[in-house]
């Protein structure tokens, strides 16, 4: 008797300790490799050359790679840039996806179950391949080394804040409506003046969302986006790394510091609604 | 928004019909719903449908282009690099099942209350959020000979004579890359799978700790049937994501030394080599392959999960039950 809750006693103990080491464990994984790099960030090129990678750098005030990794790959040009798609795609991308939400949800109507899964079959097919065939008709439309082009792409399908925003449309009663049609407000009054200030926490959900996508997306930025010097993104910036400049890690990881700050900031800030923006999308879809 | 003038513009000459409901309703519909249905057609479904006639040329991206009739694809099945690339998909199959692993053990113990739980949530979490192009660099210096995985290792005790050329030796560079794909996804499974174990019935829990039933039993009675469909799913679209795998190979190896999985050289020869008819057939491939798939897990979700639905209310009272029945086993032990 005595002896079981000794041993449930030591039972939990065990269980904590193996709890901790693994969280410490996997947490170090986690940060390793991100961590290692700041302190390489930090070291002079004689510093970098002589020293293990993992030796602490001598100071940490020496900014020096990081300004020269920002003049080198043009960052500032790349934060303007960035700064332009970003406001405009989110702009752009809650006003339409909002609207279809709006009448998805509100109004049946013949082929509304149609539209629905054309837009969850094209987020099924798998970015790369599209562009193979969607680089000619960027090219055809004059959209390469266009940020309008890339942003109007950007903009397209985007099935999880579609599906945050239906949720959120559910949940929002019905009599809503029903009463403002009776006072006599039209369609649009509805939805600009009624629904869509209630619509507010999905909206900031699903923009941060996409935000962090669309400040980290590189693939379609390199492919449409060619002229370096011009209208490239932060993370297409980073490219000019490949190349001669390819074993100066302590400059590139300088830059690649540089590049994940704004996402880094966005994280801390906003870490709720990150989780439960990712948990609302992933169950629907 | 333009469009929908034009549309309303014929329609004057039944302005009451536009004034009424229904009018509202269709001229509503419309306008807000050409944008995003013209952006879904010009970027999805037309390249789609261009993808598949291009698969029947010989081209460029500009140029003379000539028709080859099914060539592409007998080419994309009989040359090596094409449709064997698709045997790379396994390592990166295996490494979401140890991710789906690690992510639901984690979860399980971060959704108990552990002292600093949020900051472990945030540090594991926060790779999810790296650019892929810094995830490149990060890893080709983090596998670099001598460097950081390295130096740890010769932490541990390792030798460094022991050790291989992590993205060079061809027995090893595969489990490095897609050794990066689990570090960076790990920290976002396991926090949906926090949500998912977050939304079961907190009381659950605590009627379960009371009655004495161990983490272990918790996990098993509590946790894992409420998460099931979760992880059904993820382990689902871990399939399909692994057919079609890019990221890694194209960031950190460029595809050199046999890392190239289908997506990278389908990239290579679209965007480099401007084959761009063999490149849309080796698209058009997988696409195939991958929307059997889809339709096989959908089929397999009706089959497995349909009559679950149904059963929902018995399957919570066979868990009570069995929590029951443990709560009883314990209380029984303990008196």
């Amino acid at each position: 008797m005595k002896k079981t809750n000794e041993q449930a006693i030591a039972g939990r103990i065990i269980w904590m300790i193996i709890q901790y080491v693994s969280l410490l464990f996997f947490s170090f994984v986690a940060v390793i490799p991100v961590v290692s790099c700041v302190i390489t960030a930090f070291k002079t090129d004689t510093e970098y050359q002589n020293t293990n990678v993992m030796t602490l750098p001598e100071s940490w005030l020496n900014f020096e790679n990081y300004i020269r990794a920002f003049d080198k790959a043009n960052m500032g040009r790349g934060f303007i840039n960035s700064a332009i798609i970003l406001v405009c795609v989110l702009l752009i991308s809650t006003f339409i996806g909002t609207q279809l939400a709006y009448v998805l949800d509100r109004f049946k109507f013949f082929g509304n179950g149609l539209i629905r899964n054309l837009f969850l079959f094209a987020s099924q097919l798998p970015g790369v391949a599209m562009q193979v065939a969607l680089y000619e008709i960027m090219y055809k439309l004059h959209f390469i080394n266009s940020m309008v082009g890339y942003i109007i792409l950007m903009c397209g399908t985007d099935i999880i804040s579609i599906y945050i925003y239906i949720q959120f449309f559910e949940n929002i009663d019905y009599s809503l409506d029903e009463s403002a049609i009776v006072d006599g407000a039209n369609y649009f009054t509805i939805f600009y003046k009624i629904l869509l200030p209630l619509l507010k926490p999905a909206i900031v959900t699903s923009c941060i969302l996409k935000g962090v996508g669309t400040y980290n997306e590189y693939y379609c930025a390199n492919l449409y986006l060619q002229d370096k010097t011009r209208v490239n993104t932060v993370a297409t910036s980073l490219y000019t790394f490949v190349g001669p400049l390819g074993s100066k890690y302590n400059l590139i990881c300088a830059g690649v510091i540089i590049s994940l700050l704004p996402a880094l900031i966005v994280f801390i800030t906003c870490q709720k609604q990150i989780y439960s923006g990712l948990t609302q999308g992933a169950v629907k879809g | 928004m333009a469009n929908s003038k034009q549309i309303a513009k014929p329609k004057r000459s039944f302005p009451d019909w536009l004034r009424s409901r229904d009018g509202q309703k269709v001229l509503v519909m419309v306008a807000f719903m050409i944008v995003p249905l013209v952006l879904l057609f010009v970027f999805t479904y037309l390249p789609f449908g261009q993808m598949f006639g291009f698969s029947f040329y010989n081209m460029k991206y500009i140029g003379a282009r000539k028709f080859v009739g099914l060539k592409n694809y007998s080419k994309v099945f009989s040359r090596k690099d094409c449709f064997g690339a698709l045997k790379l998909s396994l390592y990166y199959m295996l490494g979401s099942v140890v991710q789906l692993g690690i992510a639901l053990y984690l979860a399980t113990i971060l959704s108990f209350k552990v002292k600093g739980g949020n900051v472990f949530k945030g540090l594991m979490f926060f790779p999810f959020l790296i650019n892929g192009i810094a995830i490149g660099f990060i890893f080709k210096f983090f596998y670099t000979r001598g460097f950081v995985f390295d130096t740890v290792l010769q932490w541990c005790g390792f030798q460094l004579d022991n050790l291989p050329y992590w993205l060079r030796d061809q027995r090893i560079n595969n489990f490095s890359l897609v050794g990066t794909s689990v570090w960076r996804y790990f920290g976002q499974n396991m926090v949906l799978f926090i949500g998912a174990i977050m939304s079961v019935d907190s009381e659950l829990y605590e009627a379960a700790t009371l009655d004495g039933a161990n983490r272990f039993q918790q996990f098993k009675y509590i946790i894992l049937p409420s998460i099931k469909t979760i992880i059904t799913l993820n382990v689902i679209l871990s399939i399909t994501g692994s057919l079609s795998a890019f990221e890694p190979p194209y960031v950190i190896t460029d595809g050199a030394n046999g890392t190239g999985t289908y997506f990278v050289v389908m990239h290579e020869i679209a965007h480099t080599q401007q084959k761009v008819g063999l490149a849309s057939a080796m698209a058009i491939v997988l696409l195939i392959i991958i929307l059997i798939v889809t339709g096989l897990q959908k089929l397999f979700f009706k089959y497995v999960f349909k009559s679950g639905e149904d059963e929902d209310p018995r399957a919570a009272i066979k868990r009570e039950k069995q929590l029951a029945r443990i709560s009883s086993r314990k209380g029984g032990a303990a008196v």
